[in-house]
Parts: structure tokens; C-alpha cells; sequence
């Protein structure tokens, strides 16, 4: 398996608001192997930004604040770092690409001074003009975006959403990171270049050898981007495996569910979906969180939680179906 | 025929803007039947969403004509009689938006029966918390605001809403393209089961094929303004003839193996969408066309129906000799 | 306790009341503004009753006490007429306070609705007149205009207010005429407009709900504003005129004293400055106050 860029060991986060406090994050589990592709699935509200917030030092803090837990990068512990150190790995070690390219650019300066930004600010030593403007345009080059030289004085308005993502995994490619984390980068663009910009990161990540972390809640953008899949419930990760091992044998019924309730291309109706809501974070239910929704649902389910254990070879589970064992933590 | 519901005959919407005329909708001819779904899919910049928009009427249309149940109504909405603005409605595409965050459920649910003087003010609660109990939200939820509310719970409420007027046909632009897949799966039961209790005729707009595999009868495929192709759904997905339609369909990320063997042969899509202001000569996809051949660049093809219900707009799939234009049954 | 299980109005309304104090005072500085506001209004209401010398608010002379620095008689000093300064702030309190009340009752009204309707119809003739007739007015500088008002009118508080209320409420259009336009192409205002809802419900319901955070933030820091301008125009003497105790007027009166007999002017204008500071803090109290909760 090679060993971990990041790991993140039983992450617990809480959010401070008028009702009381949210429990958002509850044990939260991931293990990014170096030089892998790790999908991370989940649905709106169960933690999955908050996790990559976490990773990055960017949780805001009040009112977030984060309990128990580490989040180990290369064996040192972000979540003790000073934001010295936190800032030294930002973009040279971690970079992200976020949901929204619109959002994520800054419409009143070019690609160019965004880029140079970047690479300068990541840089280890002091580079002379003319060698940042040469690396800024390799990347928008590597990005296969057409005319580089065009595309670095342009205005981020003038491009199009899939031009803009491009130009947003060139500035998160340009440090050299060990650990890409893309959160929905692909969410807010077109079925065909969707499928053009899952093709480039394939490729740009398999040159490079980086780690990736791909967030998404589509679980076909998955099977084509990730070599592991962590599946997120409500602030736990429920499932955790090799993709084609997830896929073929899903465990964990929140999974079973979620890949029950995809529209099927061979058509056949959709099924039932998943009863019930999301948990109410002020007022989680004890024990594993799916546990109300849950149609295998059994007593000790609302008990303690489950520890999120491998049942069989490459292939993690948080649930008490899969071997109860006395010594639960 | 008699029996439909809908007819829009050679529909165009141009928008005049400072960069040129956006030829958004440029000659759409389509008919729905009542009771029916009929699906209409495409990418940005295919006009879909504008389609939508004009037969709602809040553009009135640059040249055409729109018929619902005989009547004609090619007007924008203020010139529309009163009679009409009940029978048709819209849910529009983001939950977020769609609903004033500023006024609570009970407010936006009674709009729609003061303006057309459905009940008294008494009677009126009742029928906002039967609409709550149609799409399975609890009475409390009256005096809540739209902010309180989940994405998927605020499409419900919008969903309600649009039922309120106990309408005959109701445009859904993309209902559930921000939502969970789960979420998703519910809603998208709940309207099915709507449509067989009130005998609804839908106009479902998305841009994601496996959802309208399970939704839709009849599915045309839209690009740069036009319908390239419109066809039972079976049709469409088993044997698609235009090459934009293979493009889209072999973009898609899927999950089974069934799914992945229904899709045709995977044709990668090179270049960007083109803007609707610079709308290629003759074939409007010729640009991106992996079947590209002679007088593709300059004749403009018609949509014509080249099986039973049918239709294609294409010189290389289209017989030249039976060159019938036509885009309703 | 799940606040939407509570059918009774009065239950809601407070538990939305307590929710507004918790968003409102989270932050410490806009409770010390609303504290400021409180103490000023406080003052100024029961300005006969606090106060140590009532009646030299209005005409009263005393050269035996003219011009005597701050004392355990007079914590702020007399003036040159002998009168207590103390007290007199307090009543000076209910001119600046009446001049921002007055100006804002008469400017928002009108300013709002012509920037809805403007907002509502952008594009359109409607737009056009109603924005270039406010942006006329917008050219021309405050406080020349007010003193050309005045000066071509009797100088008095009440002139003054008119020539301010003039010239504020091409404000509030623009403030709102910005807001509107915007949010008219929002799908919820579309959507009112497909059912079928009247122009009136679409203004009033729809646009101007989520314009009035804008709208109260901009008030309170308008009264810090307009009372400056007040006080200004007092300080020429084309506001209030003599016994009325304005601050302004105090200030300018204080100044031919000034460093010496320091009390006289000092004291009214850090009396508008607490006044102006309040507001300030409180505008920014009320943006938090109507911000919307996302769960």
C-alpha cells in the first residue's frame, strides 16, 4: 500500500450556535495512501467540507471547533501546527480545487496575476519574474488550455466554467503538491466536459504521482476517478474500500441504499430512496447515526457506536451486522 | 392531435445583447400530451431553460406560436389570461432561490389561492397544511422560513406550491439537480405518484440522462436552440442516431455493468460548447462532430422523422430523399 | 424545545425576539451603541426631570454665574449667560434627536418606494426618470444645498429640517433602486410574477422584505449623519436660533471662548459625538440583527 500522505484518526468537530451545539463531525476516519486517488462520497450536510477544512487549518473557528481527533500529514499533526507551519504547507504541500469556479477566482485579476500569485507565494526561494511567468504558462499549458499565452492575460469573466476549472487545477498543480484535494470540482460543469476535466486529472495526477482526495456525491464520477472510496454519513465515515471492492460488494446499508436510489441508464424506475432525514446535529441519535433510517436497524445499533473496523481485506466497515465484537471502542 | 396538451410551433427567442444577438431559442417545435412526461435535455447554452422560460411566459416569445389546451397564449405572462396562469406553473431549478427567504411556508403556499381567490383566508390554512401533508412536510412547518430548510424540503415546498392552483400541466426545470441522490429519489417517486392521481402532463427539463431514462416517455435533446433529436425513450437510449446524442451518452459516468454496455461507444468530446451569440454555420454541432461530412458546415439540416415518432436532425443520419419537416406527431 | 411545535403566536413572536437579541449581540460593540442610543433618548425624553436646572434651557441669565468651569454645582460648567451646560445638553439632545426623526420620517417613505418602483422597472422609461431626477439630486453637495435653503428662507429648525429632507432622499432610492433590480430577476419574484400576483404585492411582499436590513442599517447611521448636518448648519447659524439650546449652536457659541474657557464648547460636542458614535455602532448592530441563519 505504500505509505500515508494523510491520515485523519477519529476526527471530532463541534459547531457553537444559538439552539446549542452541533455535532457535526463525529469520528471521522480516512487513510490517503501516497500517490492514490481517494474518492470521498457523501451527501449535503454530512461533513465532507468540513473534514477538508480541517485538513487545510480553514475551519472557522469560532464557531467551529474541533474537540478530539488528529489529522496526520506525513506523521506530523496539522491540528497542533502554528499557522507558520500551516501556512508552509498550504499550496506546496496540500492544495485544493474548490466547487464553484466562479467563485473560486477573483474576477478583477487575470489568470496570470492569480497564477503568479500562487506559484510565488509556494515558492521555496525567491524566483526571478521570468521564471514564475515560464511556470505559469507550462501550467496552463498542462491543462491543456488553448493559446497559454492569450488565456495568462485574460479576465476570469471571459472564460467558460470548464476554461475556469482548468485554470483552477492549473493554479492548484502549479505548487507541485503532494496532496490534491478536489472538493465537487466537476459538479458545476457540463455531462461532456465533465468527462473532458475527469480525463485531465487522471492524467495530470498519474504524471505526477500526487495524492488525491475527490469529493463528490455522484457515485459514477467516482467509479472513474478513485482507486479508494470513503463513504461519509451524517459527520462518520460508514465504509471505507478498494473501489472495484465497493462497487461489487457494498456492506454498510447507507451505501446499499445510496447506490439503490441512482437512476439506472437501463431505466427500470427508481427505487424508494433512503425513509427518513438527515439527523438533527443538535440532537444526534446515539450510537451509529443511520441507526433511525436504517432498515437492518438492530438494539445494540443505538447503543455505542461502531468502530469502523475491516471485515475482510482492503475493505472497512462501521456497523454492527459485520461482526459485534465485545470490545467495541 | 387532440389530445395535446402543448404545442409549440417553430418557438425562437432571441435575446439582443451588446455582444450580438444569443440565438437562445432558434425554431423548437415540440407537442405534449396530456398525461404525459415529456423530457427535454441538453447543456448549457442548448436553450432548454429558455424554452422553459418563454412557454411559462416570463419572456414573450421573438417568433412562433404556443397553444395550450387550443388556446393560444404566445404572450408573456402579465398579457396572459387569469384562467391560464392556474392551469399552467413551473418549478424552477434552485431550491435556494425559488422561495422569498424573507416570507415563512405559510405566506409563499398562499399566494398562488389568494391571487386566484381559491377559499377564504380560513379555508386557506387548511388547504396550505393538506398541500405540507401532499408532499409529506409537517404542519409545523407553516411558520418556518425557506432558510430553515433543507434544499430537498424547499423543492418540496416549491413543488407545493406549484400544485396549489390544482394544475394541468407543470414545467420542471431541473427539480432535482441540486439535491442528493436520495432526496432526489423521493421527490422524483412523489411527483410520478402526483401525475397518476391528477393526470398530470410534465415538461421535465435536466441535463442528466439517467434521470430522465426513469422519467420521461418522450426525450428531445437540445443544442445551441435547436431539437436534434426527439424520440420515444427506449428510442433514444437504445438506439440513438444523431452523433451529439452518442457524445452525451457516452459521457456519462455510470456504476453497473448494464449500464455501462447500453452506452455507446465512448466518443471523447474535444473543444468547448460554442456560445449561442456565434452559432456555427450549417450544422450547428458540426464543430464537435465525430461523423462530420460533406455540406455538414454549411446546409443546415432539418429535423426530420426518419423512424415512427422518431426524429432527427442530421445530413448524415436523415434519408435526403424523404425530407419531411416536422417536429410534432 | 422545538420552537415550531408552538402553534401560539405570542410564543413565536417571542422566541424570534430572543433569536434577534442573540444574533444582535453577539457582537459587544453594537450593545455599547444601542447603549449610547438608549442613554441619549433616555435623556432627552426626560430632559424636565434629570436635569439640574431645568429652566436654563430657556431664557435665563445669571452673570453672577456666567462662565464658571465644571464644579460640584455645575459638572459641566456655565456658559456665558450663566447657564448650566448640563442641562442644556440634555435639551440639546431633544433637537438633535427631533431633527434625524423628522428628516428620516419625511425622506424614507417616498425615497423607498421610488427606488422599488425604479428597481421593479429597470430598463424601462420609468427607470430612467425616476433615477436621473435622483441623481440631480445626488450631484448637488449636501450642505451647500441645505445652506442655500436656508439662507434664501428664515433661518430656523424647522427650515433647516426641510432643506435636509430634500436633499437626503435621493439615498434611499439609490439604496433600494440598486437592491431592487437585482432581486427582481430572482426566481422567487418570478415565480410570484408567473402565478399571476399584482405589481403591488410584488413590490411590497416580495422586493421590499429583503431590503430592509439595507434600509434600517442605513437609518441609524443617517441619524448620526443628519444630526452632524444639523449641528453644522446650526453652527452657522442658520439652524436653530438663540435660546433654543441646539448643540450646534452651543458649539459655535463655545467656540469665540475656546481654549480658555474650554467647558463651553467641549462638552456639547462630545455630546454629539456619543449621539453620532451610537447610531454608528447600532447601523452595524442592525446588519447582523437581520441577517438570515443558515442551518
Amino acid at each position: 500500500m505504500g505509505k500515508s500522505v494523510l491520515q485523519i484518526r477519529d476526527l471530532h468537530v463541534e459547531f457553537k450556535v444559538y439552539e446549542g451545539q452541533l455535532m457535526v463531525l463525529n469520528g471521522v476516519n480516512m487513510n490517503v495512501p501516497a500517490g492514490a486517488r481517494v474518492g470521498l462520497v457523501g451527501e449535503a450536510g454530512c461533513g465532507k467540507t468540513t473534514t477538508m477544512r480541517c485538513v487545510l487549518g480553514i475551519l472557522q473557528s469560532p464557531p467551529g471547533r474541533i474537540s478530539e481527533g488528529t489529522i496526520l500529514f506525513h506523521d506530523r499533526d496539522v491540528l497542533k501546527m502554528s499557522q507558520a507551519n500551516l501556512q508552509r504547507i498550504r499550496g506546496g504541500g496540500i492544495s485544493m480545487i474548490f466547487q464553484d469556479p466562479v467563485a473560486a477566482l477573483n474576477p478583477v485579476f487575470t489568470v496570470g496575476d492569480q497564477l503568479t500569485a500562487v506559484i510565488r507565494y509556494a515558492a521555496a526561494k525567491k524566483m526571478d519574474k521570468k521564471e514564475i511567468r515560464r511556470r505559469a504558462i507550462k501550467a496552463l499549458g498542462d491543462v491543456q488550455l488553448p493559446d497559454p499565452d492569450r488565456m495568462f492575460s485574460s479576465y476570469p469573466v471571459q472564460l467558460s466554467g470548464g476554461m475556469r476549472q482548468r485554470v483552477c487545477i492549473a493554479m492548484a498543480l502549479a505548487t507541485e503538491p503532494e496532496l490534491m484535494i478536489a472538493d465537487e470540482p466537476t459538479t458545476a460543469l457540463d455531462v461532456t466536459i465533465q468527462a473532458q476535466m475527469l480525463r485531465l486529472l487522471n492524467e495530470l495526477v498519474e504524471q505526477r504521482a500526487t495524492s488525491v482526495i475527490f469529493i463528490t456525491h455522484s457515485l459514477g464520477v467516482v467509479k472513474e476517478m478513485a482507486d479508494w472510496v470513503y463513504v461519509m454519513y451524517a459527520g462518520n465515515i460508514v465504509e471505507g474500500a478498494k473501489k472495484e471492492i465497493l462497487f461489487a460488494n457494498p456492506l454498510h446499508p447507507y451505501t446499499v441504499g445510496l447506490m439503490g436510489a441512482l437512476p439506472k441508464l437501463t431505466g427500470g424506475g427508481i427505487a424508494e430512496g433512503i425513509a427518513g432525514r438527515i439527523p438533527d446535529y443538535l440532537n444526534p441519535p446515539t450510537g451509529c447515526r443511520f441507526n433511525p433510517r436504517c432498515r437492518r436497524a438492530m438494539e445494540m445499533c443505538s447503543g455505542e457506536r461502531p468502530e469502523f473496523r475491516e471485515v475482510e481485506p482492503d475493505h472497512h466497515v462501521a456497523c454492527y451486522l459485520y461482526g459485534r465484537d465485545a470490545d467495541v471502542q | 392531435m387532440s389530445n395535446d396538451l402543448l404545442v409549440v410551433e417553430n418557438l425562437k427567442k432571441h435575446f439582443v445583447t451588446s455582444r450580438g444577438t444569443v440565438r437562445a431559442v432558434d425554431d423548437v417545435s415540440f407537442a405534449a400530451k396530456e398525461g404525459e412526461t415529456l423530457g427535454l435535455v441538453g447543456e448549457s447554452g442548448s436553450g432548454k431553460s429558455t424554452v422553459a422560460y418563454t412557454i411559462i411566459g416570463l419572456h414573450a416569445p421573438t417568433a412562433g406560436t404556443i397553444t395550450f389546451a387550443g388556446k393560444d397564449m404566445s404572450t408573456a405572462v402579465q398579457k396572459r389570461p387569469r384562467a391560464l396562469k392556474r392551469a399552467l406553473q413551473i418549478v424552477f431549478q434552485d431550491p435556494g432561490t425559488s422561495l422569498n427567504p424573507r416570507r415563512t411556508i405559510e405566506q409563499i403556499l398562499s399566494l398562488p389561492l389568494k391571487v386566484h381567490g381559491i377559499g377564504s383566508r380560513r379555508a386557506r390554512r387548511k388547504t396550505v397544511v393538506e398541500l405540507l401533508r401532499q408532499v409529506e412536510l409537517p404542519p409545523e412547518y407553516l411558520f418556518k422560513s425557506p432558510h430553515m430548510l433543507g434544499g430537498g424540503e424547499r423543492q418540496m415546498v416549491a413543488i407545493a406550491r406549484a400544485l396549489a392552483t390544482n394544475p394541468s400541466l407543470i414545467i420542471l426545470d431541473e427539480p432535482t439537480s441540486a439535491l442528493d441522490v436520495s432526496i432526489q429519489a423521493k421527490i422524483i417517486n412523489m411527483l410520478c405518484g402526483f401525475q397518476d392521481e391528477m393526470n398530470l402532463t410534465y415538461l421535465f427539463i435536466t441535463h442528466d440522462l439517467s434521470l430522465m431514462r426513469n422519467v420521461a416517455s418522450r426525450v428531445a435533446i437540445m443544442y445551441l436552440g435547436k431539437v436534434y433529436e426527439l424520440a420515444p425513450t427506449d428510442e433514444f437510449f437504445e438506439r440513438p442516431m444523431q452523433p451529439y446524442t452518442k457524445m452525451l451518452l457516452s459521457s456519462i459516468p455510470v456504476v453497473l455493468p448494464e449500464e455501462e454496455a447500453i452506452k455507446p461507444s465512448r466518443i471523447v468530446s474535444e473543444g468547448e460548447i460554442p456560445s449561442p451569440v456565434n452559432v456555427p454555420p450549417g450544422c450547428g454541432f458540426h464543430t464537435r462532430c465525430a461523423e462530420m461530412g460533406e455540406g455538414c458546415d454549411s446546409d443546415e439540416p432539418h429535423l426530420v422523422e426518419v423512424k415512427p415518432g422518431h426524429f432527427v436532425r442530421c445530413h448524415q443520419c436523415a434519408e435526403p430523399v424523404t425530407a419531411e419537416i416536422a417536429g410534432k406527431e | 424545545m422545538p420552537e415550531e411545535l408552538k402553534y401560539g403566536a405570542f410564543q413565536r413572536r417571542w422566541e424570534s425576539f430572543r433569536k434577534g437579541w442573540y444574533k444582535f449581540s453577539r457582537n459587544p460593540v453594537s450593545v455599547i451603541g444601542l447603549i449610547f442610543v438608549f442613554g441619549v433618548a433616555f435623556l432627552a425624553i426626560f430632559a424636565p426631570y434629570v436635569s439640574p436646572y431645568p429652566g436654563h434651557a430657556s431664557k435665563y441669565v445669571n452673570f453672577a454665574e456666567a462662565s464658571k468651569p465644571p464644579s460640584g454645582t455645575h459638572l459641566c460648567g456655565t456658559d456665558v449667560f450663566g447657564r448650566d451646560i448640563l442641562s442644556r445638553v440634555f435639551f440639546g439632545f431633544r433637537y438633535s434627536l427631533m431633527m434625524g426623526i423628522v428628516v428620516l420620517a419625511l425622506v424614507v417613505i417616498p425615497g423607498v418606494i421610488l427606488g422599488l418602483v425604479a428597481g421593479y422597472y429597470r430598463g424601462t422609461w420609468i427607470d430612467t426618470l425616476i433615477m436621473r431626477i435622483t441623481d440631480i439630486f445626488l450631484a448637488v453637495p449636501a450642505l451647500i444645498l441645505a445652506l442655500a435653503v436656508t439662507s434664501v428662507l428664515t433661518p430656523n429648525i424647522f427650515n433647516a429640517m426641510m432643506a435636509v429632507s430634500l436633499m437626503w432622499w435621493p439615498w434611499y432610492t439609490r439604496l433600494v433602486y440598486g437592491l431592487a433590480s437585482s432581486l427582481r430577476n430572482e426566481f422567487f419574484v418570478q415565480s410570484a410574477e408567473v402565478i399571476g400576483a399584482s405589481r403591488r404585492h410584488i413590490l411590497f411582499r416580495e422586493l421590499l422584505p429583503n431590503c430592509v436590513s439595507s434600509i434600517f442599517t442605513k437609518m441609524s447611521l443617517d441619524m448620526g449623519w443628519v444630526i452632524l448636518i444639523g449641528a453644522s448648519l446650526s453652527f452657522v447659524g442658520l439652524g436653530a436660533q438663540p435660546p433654543i439650546p441646539d448643540l450646534g449652536t452651543m458649539v459655535s457659541d463655545g467656540s469665540k471662548y475656546l481654549p480658555d474657557q474650554w467647558w463651553i464648547s467641549i462638552f456639547p460636542a462630545f455630546a454629539i459625538m456619543i449621539t453620532v458614535l451610537g447610531f454608528n455602532l447600532l447601523g452595524d448592530g442592525f446588519r447582523d440583527l437581520f441577517a438570515l441563519e443558515e442551518i
